[in-house]
């Protein structure tokens, strides 16, 4: 079994006594160094669930346990150092006046000595991929750059756990790529719980697991293959199938014994090529 | 459309005034307005006049670049000399047209004050010229440290300053865009009367207004998110360090203002 690093237990949230419930009774676990996956429509309550991890906001009802410490008012600074967040919008989340400034923020905050930042400036933003542009300010950078110098600020404190909360949404297709890339070399070079939020199922295939969100409940919690089987469902709780999908599923209806359900352009390539010898 | 968005007039560059502590530059120019005040003869403005040059010239800025950056203060440094023309009197009468007479204390006081002014005016942009709105930011925050003591909360006001600075061109982006957008949708900026104008910026502040309380909602939110909690026990990544040349141009100045007091004196 492996061990536990966040904790939802019968979570339940909405923002004012007389305001409908935005989660109703969610509980689930995330482990220690798997990539994980919320999706759901807009208003599924899935960015709730980011806030609520970081201390952001409190449940009415029910627990959440970060590394079996309970999120509270008294233990939120030391949650946020384990727990770090990219958010959607790359300008307003960007403090610095310029990258290192803005890499710094975070460790300034939590009184790291000075030497051990500009060594931490260094590596993280080597890690993303964005050490040539230490000194330049936020208005010369694209979206996708700036949201890499996001990520970078949130490794510099190398908390266990990070969030991308719907990052790429507002990217063109070439700052997406960026993120992603960026992501997994991360996961590869450090330990690290990865938790992406977004209603953009291309994006969950590299997950190990994925929940999906639905007015406020779990809908399910199930391996990416698993949850694209069920395009039917997704297309009626609002999410887009990828356009692999639905050209599998075209030509299983054309009779094509296709077994596995492709999740990229290989795979799909793959099963097409074999097919003679299946048949 | 890049280069309105230098802030203030700083140019960049590696010179010895460049190279200055903020906090250097602040002190000096401080105490540089206090003594300009006390110049009254040929030679103490010799002086002051031989060390503002200076001063500029180290820079490495163009000095045709510092001068154009003068240019709405040139018509009052005139209007100031042509007023004392006609006001003082005082010396001889030089000459005579209709009824005015102008004197030569009149002249002499004219060029003074007007020379006093540039000399204030050139010294204080040359701040602004060498130095980052950052760097500026960080030496009034130490330099206001003390006032700490009476509660005054001098690390929200740097930290207010700094995200201004790094919202400026944000906005100004901003503007554009929904200017375009309000363009594109039949509002005149450019024709019309005053009054129609003035009601065409309407549109344009008012989603403005909206975008950056929203901004500021969420900026807030990643700030906390990423352990923000105030200035208690907070460290810094901008250091300021007075070097020996700091001294050195401490130095200097003390002798400047020695060199001054002199010629009052003798």
């Amino acid at each position: 079994m492996r061990e536990a690093l966040v904790e939802f237990r019968n979570v339940s949230f909405r923002y004012g006594e007389d305001q409908p419930w935005v989660l109703k009774q969610v509980s689930f676990t995330i482990y220690k160094n798997e990539w994980i996956a919320i999706i759901g429509h807009n208003g599924s309550g899935k960015s709730t669930i980011a806030k609520l991890m970081n201390g952001l906001l409190f449940p009415q009802e029910g627990t959440i346990l970060i590394n079996n410490v309970p999120v509270n008012e008294e233990t939120i600074w030391d949650i946020r150092k384990e727990v770090g967040m990219v958010f959607q919008n790359p300008d307003n989340q960007f403090v610095g006046t310029t990258v290192q400034d803005d890499v710094a923020f975070g460790m300034e905050n939590r009184g790291i000595p000075r030497e051990e930042m500009v060594k931490r400036i260094d590596e993280t933003l080597t890690a993303v991929g964005m050490e040539s542009y230490r000194l330049t300010e936020p208005h010369r950078l694209s979206g996708g750059q700036k949201q890499r110098v996001a990520i970078a600020s949130v490794l510099a404190i190398s908390p266990e756990l990070l969030i991308l909360d719907e990052a790429t949404a507002m990217l063109d297709p070439k700052g997406r790529m960026e993120i992603m890339q960026t992501v997994s070399n991360v996961r590869e070079r450090l330990q690290l719980t990865l938790l992406t939020i977004t209603h953009d199922l291309q994006e969950v295939v590299q997950a190990e697991r994925v929940i999906v969100m639905n007015e406020g409940e779990k809908w399910k919690e199930a391996s990416p293959r698993e949850i694209f089987a069920e395009k039917k469902e997704l297309q009626r709780i609002g999410l887009d199938v990828p356009f692999i999908a639905t050209l599998a599923e075209e030509l299983k209806q054309q009779g094509m014994p296709i077994t596995n359900e492709p999740l990229n352009h290989e795979e799909l390539l793959e099963d097409l090529w074999t097919l003679h010898s299946k048949m | 459309m890049n280069n309105a968005f230098i802030i203030g007039q700083y140019v960049p560059g590696n010179s010895l005034v460049h190279r200055l502590d903020p906090r250097t530059k602040i002190t000096v120019i401080f105490f540089f307005v206090f003594i300009v005040f006390f110049a009254n003869s040929l030679a103490s403005y010799s002086i002051l006049t031989a060390f503002s040059l200076a001063s500029m010239l180290t820079t490495r800025i163009p000095v045709r670049y510092i001068l154009k950056g003068l240019t709405p203060v040139w018509f009052l440094i005139i209007f100031t000399f042509t007023l004392h023309i006609f006001v003082t009197k005082q010396g001889t009468v030089l000459v005579e047209i209709f009824n005015l007479k102008i004197y030569s204390g009149g002249v002499i006081q004219g060029f003074a004050i007007s020379m006093r002014f540039f000399l204030l005016i050139l010294v204080t942009s040359l701040l602004t010229l060498t130095t980052t709105p950052i760097e500026i930011t960080d030496a009034i925050e130490d330099m206001l440290h003390p006032l700490k003591k009476i509660k005054f909360p001098v690390h929200e006001l740097a930290l207010m300053m700094s995200i201004s600075l790094r919202f400026i061109p944000t906005l100004m982006q901003e503007t554009d865009k929904i200017s375009k957008a309000q363009a594109s949708r039949g509002v005149d900026f450019k024709t019309g009367s005053i009054k129609d104008r003035v009601k065409a910026v309407v549109p344009l502040l008012v989603p403005l207004f909206v975008s950056a309380f929203k901004r500021a909602e969420e900026l807030a939110m990643a700030m906390e998110a990423r352990g923000y909690r105030g200035g208690e026990g907070r460290t810094k990544l901008r250091e300021l360090k007075i070097m020996k040349l700091d001294i050195a141009i401490f130095i200097l100045f003390a002798a400047v203002a020695a060199g001054l007091f002199l010629t009052r004196v003798y």
